[in-house]
């Protein structure tokens, strides 16, 4: 059996977190692009941004190891872009095309990765969940000193799946890691008429399992949160619940109208809320340090698009392969 | 050449297939300790420990998901999902998940798990725990579906499911664990896919699943009586589904029933019957007769359970009517 591999990393350089500001306003720039493209009408199917939820994919994924997986939820662009699937590849597949990193089968809401370590997008709310503590336990079996990380909202911890994964995940001390993202939105339903209770952390406190409380909209409080529960897990210490308070600064999918919350409302969380604005603060960034990145960036999701449009065609009849192995 | 019984011949598989591949382990509710609600899993905790017989919370979902969750990971899951009836709460797990994780990833992934279960009326369970509803799983592009009707069958399939690389529903009938049959030292496994003629005959041909297949043969010995050879056929994997054998002994009886436990509307049946009118059309001689369920829901009093589901004499009555014979 492998001793598993504990690394203490000593707190962040401003060049991490500056690599970290970089991939956030990547995802930024590409959920917008992907809003732009789908309103020129180019992308099939129906898509959710995770803009305003990027230091949660960003801070989480640069805190996993190799070996490490993670399943995701509807909301899944941020997810897979951090966790190193290339924008190429993850525009390709909202196009439909073969060069996609599920070849065309997929789209947005099943984004999967499986050598990078992305066990796959669900599009059912709560739906990955057991997955992830099936491959903790698996982990566990072969003494691997690997993490299986879930993705999910607040909305999902109304699910039975929810509670039933994270009770055996704590019974059987499998090293899983649940990242709640707690945006306060199920779709188009608020917190308080979603939950009886105010803070989601109970829920796994219920189940005995240790739980932090983590700023969202911090990248490193992120990072940081994610490494010591990844160390806790992978230490054989037992499965950590992350609840992550986050914000989505747009509607649930692209072209809601969010006739459930509040112009006001949603302008303050705007100016209040914005990760990469607290990054930027944080740095000390000044307005040309930012203008080059985005530059940067934004040529690369530009060139994602190029890349989507020039790709394959998958045939109607390959419909039917990849049914059963 | 050793005698086992059904219950036994699940348990040897399973127990074969552990002993030899540390990626396959057993989980489900009360399988530990207990050794299963049906007793089929008694003994396996002391030879292979805690961690491959592993017991689990009343949780369905999870211990489904759970059981996808480490296939995904290469192991060998078998989970027992205590009756059939409980599928109901496992179903996104193995509809949504276990079955269109490879599709969707666009072949990246396979989920070689298998779910095992059983049901079967014949002792006033009620309508919650007897219910035959392996049609639902047919329905699912990505599953395969097992339905076994024999000792040396549910060996045989076992294995073959357990090392198929797909996610596999593996319907076991609670009235079949007692029947005992030899089977060799070594275990044969069989091909999913392939349908076992239990009988040869000239006259009929009845395509039968699950306690069905014994009916069947009941009901056939019954027929030659009186002039009337009857050929048994177990399709055995409903899904991949064997047709050409299905579809060739109709051909040279030209009638066909088929027969199961669970209710005849959008059965199992209904899909065979399809094959076979579309395949064998020039060769039937008579309307393709069906034998399942009543159409209700399954009745606590003996006498009403006894009414709802088929048996022997049902199948005979259809082979009659498929010879012009309506005496009964």
């Amino acid at each position: 059996m492998r001793v598993a591999k504990v690394e203490q990393k000593g707190t962040l350089s401003d060049a991490d977190l500056r690599d970290f500001f970089r991939e956030m306003l990547l995802i930024r720039r590409f959920e917008e692009k992907v809003e732009e493209r789908f309103r020129a009408g180019e992308l099939p199917g129906f898509l959710h941004v995770a803009i305003g939820q990027e230091a949660v994919a960003v801070g989480v994924c640069r805190a996993l190891e190799e070996g490490d997986v993670i399943a995701s939820t509807h909301r899944a662009h941020g997810h897979t872009l951090a966790k190193g699937t290339t924008p190429n590849e993850l525009m390709a597949e909202l196009y439909g095309k073969l060069e996609g990193c599920s070849h065309g089968y997929g789209g947005s809401m099943h984004l999967y990765d499986v050598e990078r370590g992305n066990m796959g997008a669900n599009a059912v709310v709560g739906g990955g969940l057991p997955a992830t503590t099936g491959a903790a336990l698996a982990f566990k079996f072969r003494g691997e000193p690997r993490v299986a990380v879930a993705f999910f909202g607040d909305g999902a911890t109304n699910i039975g799946t929810f509670h039933e994964s994270l009770n055996l995940a704590q019974l059987w001390q499998v090293p899983a890691v649940f990242v709640c993202e707690n945006n306060h939105w199920a779709e188009s339903t608020p917190g308080w008429q979603h939950m009886p209770i105010e803070d989601i952390s109970q829920r796994a406190v219920a189940y005995g399992m240790k739980a932090v409380k983590v700023d969202g909209q911090d990248v490193e409080a992120v990072h940081k949160a994610t490494r010591k529960a990844l160390e806790h897990a992978r230490s054989g210490k037992g499965p950590v619940f992350l609840a992550v308070e986050t914000y989505r600064l747009v509607g649930h999918y692209i072209g809601d109208p969010q006739v459930y919350r509040s112009k006001e409302e949603l302008q303050e969380t705007r100016e209040t809320q914005d990760p990469l604005d607290h990054l930027r603060a944080k740095l000390e960034l000044s307005d040309d340090e930012v203008e080059e990145i985005d530059r940067e960036v934004q040529e690369i999701v530009d060139a994602s698009v190029e890349f989507a449009k020039n790709g394959t065609e998958p045939k109607p009849e390959d419909a039917l392969k990849n049914i059963y192995a | 050449m050793p005698e086992l019984s059904y219950r036994e011949a699940v348990r040897d598989a399973l127990s074969r297939a552990m002993r030899e591949d540390d990626d396959v382990f057993i989980m489900g509710e009360d399988i530990a300790e207990m050794g299963g609600s049906m007793g089929v899993t008694q003994g396996m905790l002391d030879e292979f420990g805690p961690e491959r017989v592993r017991n689990t919370p009343i949780s369905e979902m999870a211990l489904a998901g759970t059981a996808i969750g480490a296939a995904m990971q290469g192991m060998r899951p078998v989970a027992e999902i205590m009756y059939e009836d409980f599928l109901t709460l496992a179903t996104e797990q193995i509809v949504n998940q276990a079955a269109k994780h490879r599709y969707m990833s666009g072949g990246q992934l396979s989920v070689p798990v298998t779910f095992r279960t059983q049901g079967g009326a014949g002792w006033s369970p009620g309508a919650q725990h007897a219910q035959q509803l392996e049609a639902w799983f047919v329905h699912i592009p990505g599953l395969k579906v097992v339905f076994a009707s024999t000792p040396s069958d549910v060996r045989g399939l076992l294995w073959s499911s357990i090392y198929d690389d797909n996610p596999v529903v593996f319907f076991e009938h609670r009235t079949l664990y007692g029947l005992k049959e030899d089977v060799p030292d070594e275990l044969e496994p069989i091909p999913l896919g392939q349908a076992r003629v239990h009988r040869e005959g000239d006259d009929v041909t009845v395509i039968a699943t699950g306690r069905l297949v014994h009916e069947a043969l009941s009901a056939a010995q019954e027929a030659e009586g009186e002039g009337i050879s009857v050929e048994v056929v177990d399709p055995r994997t409903l899904q991949p589904l064997d047709e050409e054998t299905l579809v060739d002994s109709v051909k040279k009886t030209s009638r066909c029933v088929v027969a199961h436990e669970a209710v005849t509307r959008m059965g199992f049946g209904a899909e065979v019957a399809s094959v076979i009118q579309y395949s064998a059309f020039d060769w039937l001689d008579a309307p393709i007769e069906r034998v399942g369920a009543k159409f209700a829901p399954l009745p606590f009093a003996p006498v009403m359970e006894e009414f709802v589901v088929p048996h022997a004499n049902d199948v005979l009555a259809a082979i009659r009517r498929t010879v012009g014979r309506n005496g009964n």
